[in-house]
């Protein structure tokens, strides 16, 4: 400090002032970049919803999800679907990460490639590839009958049963992540104090590595879940028109009322549904410390 | 350094030359321009060549094509006060709707000589280019040459087992159903127009839901169910069905009871070069231009005496919805019940599939 010219308070806190103000202007692009194409479309599609067809403030749009049973069918359906998909993805995920964080490094590198490469081929293509192995003279229907399995096509797609094993198979590298690296960051001292002091490994896992493992699997789940309320194509292409999640419907209103202000309505209540849950998932878990990563 | 200086000399003329040369070509020929905008694929591609440019040439005028997806694309456009359209190809049931909306103009028909089109294909907004059938069509090594005659046939799942695909929207779903249910063709609007015509239709659907494996969004979709064998009966557009068909799909689809729907040309609200519009419609909807397009899809001319000139294959013809012989067993669509009834019939409908 001794050498600084004038070393006063003053000084050193206008310097550290415009060294905080130059650091916050590198997030200046993005932040430029967030506002054009996310809060001025978003805000414009917000206000339109409030509009009716004669350009007046109505809350015509709100008042037909609430008249028309269909619209509430539509965001049950598609919580119900989010949640069965994260419990599934969990329940496959979880194994597959814990057994990954186990093995060496190398050898869960290798595997963690193949976890991701389905990450990075296309969701369209993904999804169609579903439905060529799953329907009726399918692949697995085609081999399941040759074989003697089973006599008659099983039903696997056109219905929640594709939607499911579409949507599960886009969303577990979502899980597997953040619950890998909340696992790879627990100190295996711990385990070792725990078998020490009398623990069996079953009784280890369940007091000590579940616990520390459970911030990841949260962040993780919370992820799976808040993307899958978004799905949009792989229930249109594996539902068989029997699936109708918001997104279908947002599709289906855009068709049919040519209205942009219908559709984004339905935005807007699942925005607004989709913020309460997070918010009641706050108060049960804290979430800053998910969303901070799993630095137990 | 030496060298970008240099070599931006020829960019400099190569911009001069290109400037003068636009100029010129305003200049010499004031040709005017047209923007028509279409669906895209294999349809608008069938329409550039063989409509939209060989009337550019008789015109003297130039036609820049460009692509939309739905009339929403064109009521943003008009709502913002920016149209560059000029003529735009619809559904005829999104334009008469668009129309009622007031974002499409009324069309000349002072310019555009229709007298010789089949019936109910022009209307006030839109002019019918081509017509196609909703059919019902069928798996045909499911059921051989026995397949399924009718609407009534369509239901009767004991005499005809199998699964079933059904549109998952409202336009052209009720009418069968109600042929189904016994109503005839010639009173199937004036049921539905009438109060509980919806929901007696609905009911009916309703029956066969339990054997409606797919519930098919688009023309794409419907095609590729019957050509990967996954249901045994469908509605559908023709033209699709005889693609499929061509590339090895067993499929087959009879006329009877179909219902006779058309596409359209309209001309956006502040379209910047109306007259012109009105004139170029006028140019297609010519019977030369019409048999043309034949050969490129299997959807009719709306202009009948396309079937006189001799240009479509005799065989051939027998193929097209519009056909005379075929057009007699259809129902055509009644646009004006879909203006006043179709939202409502719609959320019934979704209704139904959401229970």
């Amino acid at each position: 400090m001794s050498h600084v010219a004038g070393p006063n308070a003053y000084n050193l806190r206008r310097d550290a002032l415009i060294e905080r103000l130059a650091l916050f202007s590198l997030t200046g692009p993005a932040l430029l970049l967030v506002a054009t194409v996310m809060l001025v479309p978003v805000g414009w599609l917000f206000w339109l919803s409030f509009l009716n067809d004669a350009g007046g403030l109505s809350p015509e749009h709100y008042l037909r999800m609430l008249s028309q049973p269909s619209y509430e069918r539509a965001f049950r359906a598609t919580f119900e679907i989010s949640f069965t998909t994260t419990a599934i993805c969990i329940l496959l995920g979880y194994p597959l990460a814990y057994v990954l964080s186990q093995l060496p490094r190398r050898a869960a590198n290798i595997c963690m490639i193949a976890v991701m490469l389905p990450f990075w081929t296309s969701l369209l293509v993904r999804t169609y590839a579903w439905l060529v192995l799953l329907q009726r003279q399918g692949i697995i229907n085609t081999w399941g009958i040759k074989l003697g399995l089973w006599d008659a096509p099983l039903a696997l797609v056109h219905n929640l049963n594709g939607t499911l094993i579409g949507m599960v198979h886009i969303m577990l590298p979502f899980l597997v992540l953040p619950v890998y690296a909340s696992m790879r960051a627990i100190d295996p001292d711990y385990l070792k104090a725990a078998a020490n002091l009398g623990a069996s490994p079953t009784r280890a896992f369940w007091l000590v590595f579940l616990p520390l493992s459970l911030p990841g699997l949260l962040a993780g789940a919370l992820i799976v879940f808040i993307l899958c309320l978004g799905f949009y194509v792989t229930p249109a292409v594996l539902g068989g028109g029997k699936i109708t999640m918001v997104a279908n419907r947002i599709a289906t209103d855009i068709e049919l009322f040519f209205n942009w202000g219908a559709a984004s309505s339905l935005g807007v209540v699942l925005f607004i549904l989709t913020v309460m849950i997070l918010y009641v998932a706050s108060r049960l878990v804290r979430l800053e410390r998910l969303l901070g990563g799993g630095d137990a | 350094m030496k060298n970008e200086k240099t070599s931006s000399k020829p960019f400099i003329a190569l911009v001069m030359g290109g400037i003068a040369l636009s100029l010129s070509s305003y200049g010499a020929a004031a040709q005017q321009t047209l923007t028509v905008v279409s669906f895209g694929g294999a349809y608008q591609e069938g329409q550039s060549k063989a409509l939209f440019q060989p009337a550019a040439k008789a015109l003297g005028i130039t036609v820049k094509e460009e692509t939309y997806s739905s009339i929403a694309d064109l009521r943003l456009k008009v709502k913002a006060g920016a149209v560059t359209w000029d003529v735009v190809a619809s559904g005829s049931g999104s334009a008469a709707r668009a129309g009622t909306e007031g974002i499409i103009e009324k069309l000349d028909y002072k310019v555009i000589d229709t007298k010789d089109f089949l019936p109910n294909l022009a209307g006030d907004y839109c002019v019918g280019g081509d017509v196609f059938s909703t059919v019902l069509a069928w798996n045909t090594k499911t059921f051989g040459d026995n397949g399924p005659k009718s609407w009534a046939d369509f239901w009767d799942v004991k005499k005809f087992p199998g699964k079933r695909a059904y549109r998952k929207g409202v336009a052209g779903a009720l009418e069968p159903a109600l042929m189904a249910d016994g109503v005839p063709a010639d009173k199937v609007y004036e049921v539905l127009s009438a109060p509980g015509g919806i929901e007696r239709a609905i009911k009916k659907i309703k029956e066969l839901k339990p054997h409606v494996a797919v519930w098919w969004t688009s023309g794409a979709q419907h095609a590729q169910l019957m050509k990967d064998g996954e249901v045994d009966m469908i509605t559908g557009w023709n033209g699709r069905f005889d693609v499929v068909a061509k590339d090895g799909a067993k499929v087959a689809y009879t006329f009877n009871q179909a219902l006779l729907d058309y596409d359209c040309f309209a001309v956006p609200k502040g379209a910047p070069n109306k007259d012109l519009a009105m004139k170029f419609l006028a140019e297609i909807s010519k019977p030369q231009y019409q048999a043309e397009f034949t050969k490129y899809i299997t959807y009719g001319p709306t202009n009948k005496k396309a079937y006189d000139l001799g240009t479509i294959d005799a065989a051939y013809a027998k193929k097209l919805p519009s056909y005379p012989d075929n057009a007699a067993t259809q129902l055509t669509i009644n646009l004006d019940w879909y203006i006043k009834f179709e939202a409502q019939a719609a959320a019934a409908y979704e209704n139904m599939l959401s229970e």
